[in-house]
């Protein structure tokens, strides 16, 4: 209990990554909580490589947390540009109204 | 005991403001608690000895991404009342998967070992802290090993930045947009006209 180990991290991170993918499904109605999600679900990738970086005493896991967090970014300000054109060309970002690709 | 319970404060803050991301009501708020989420990871990370990332998450989840879902949710207006209503259809598959996820990666998690080679194949091995520090460590492998793979992060940053504005711009015809070569170019024919004017007349 009072010995914090990598079961540790990797649980809070295995919390966070649920908690992300349960977003995802429970909010079929506004795009924007499931991008918000999705950061969830990185940070806890990130939580994951940070953990092992720290205990395998590799420096290569926060390098290439550094590279997440870059594809993280440039995700979500394409992300929210595709929603904020969306909004602007229909009026409304719910899930369901999603669905001019149907034929 | 101190890293013990400072631990468990960073983590049940993140769990607890992770799991209102995905449950309150208005999406500002939802934001609110992202930042506090990232905040808490970070302090996480700081636990860990991994401070630049920590400072890194700061500044980029908090101060670039968060703040973006902040400008994007206050600029679409969207009617908060009618926003909710299918959470509760989606609410038992949802957690369902949920729990699935966490029971997987939990039994994975408890019955953890590193291979005995591990240790041995690591690529680049931390430096003591006392002689160099983990900003500077980050340094010395990012700007030399990895300098290829920094570069590609900057081109993939580039690519983002002129896809969104590409999606974003409008071009608007109405707009009258000053034309400084049209303006000075006028010769004075077209533009001024000297009338007589009589007295107590108009023109």
């Amino acid at each position: 209990m009072w010995e914090i180990g990598l079961a540790h991290y990797l649980t809070v991170a295995a919390i966070l990554f649920a908690t992300g993918v349960f977003g995802i499904f429970a909010n079929k109605k506004n795009v924007v909580i499931i991008m918000m999600s999705i950061e969830l679900m990185l940070l806890a990738v990130t939580i994951n490589m940070v953990t092992f970086s720290a205990y395998l005493q590799d420096m290569v896991g926060q390098i290439f947390t550094m590279f997440i967090l870059t594809v993280a970014a440039a995700e979500a300000g394409i992300g929210l540009a595709i929603v904020v054109v969306f909004f602007r060309n229909r009026g409304s970002i719910e899930v369901e109204d999603i669905n001019s690709l149907k034929g | 005991m101190i890293h013990a319970l400072t631990f468990y404060l960073f983590a049940v803050v993140a769990v607890a403001s992770g799991l209102m991301v995905v449950t309150s009501r208005n999406p500002v708020h939802s934001v609110l608690w992202l930042i506090l989420a990232f905040f808490n990871g970070a302090g996480l990370f700081v636990l860990m000895g991994a401070e630049f990332v920590a400072m890194l998450v700061i500044v980029v989840y908090v101060g670039a991404v968060a703040v973006l879902f902040l400008f994007v949710v206050m600029m679409l207006d969207i009617n908060l009342l009618g926003l909710r209503e299918g959470m509760l259809k989606y609410l038992p598959i949802g957690a369902a998967l949920g729990v699935v996820l966490v029971v997987e990666i939990g039994l994975l998690a408890v019955d953890w070992t590193f291979a005995s080679e591990a240790m041995t194949l690591r690529a680049a091995p931390t430096p003591d802290v006392a002689e160099v520090s983990n900003t500077e460590a980050l340094g010395n492998l990012l700007y030399t090993q990895y300098v290829y793979l920094f570069q590609v992060s900057g081109l993939i940053l580039f690519v983002a930045m002129i896809g969104a504005i590409v999606l974003t711009l409008r071009v608007n015809p109405n707009v009258r947009r000053q034309a400084i070569s049209r303006q000075i170019s006028r010769p004075k024919s077209e533009v001024v006209a000297v009338r007589q004017v009589r007295n107590r007349e108009g023109i």
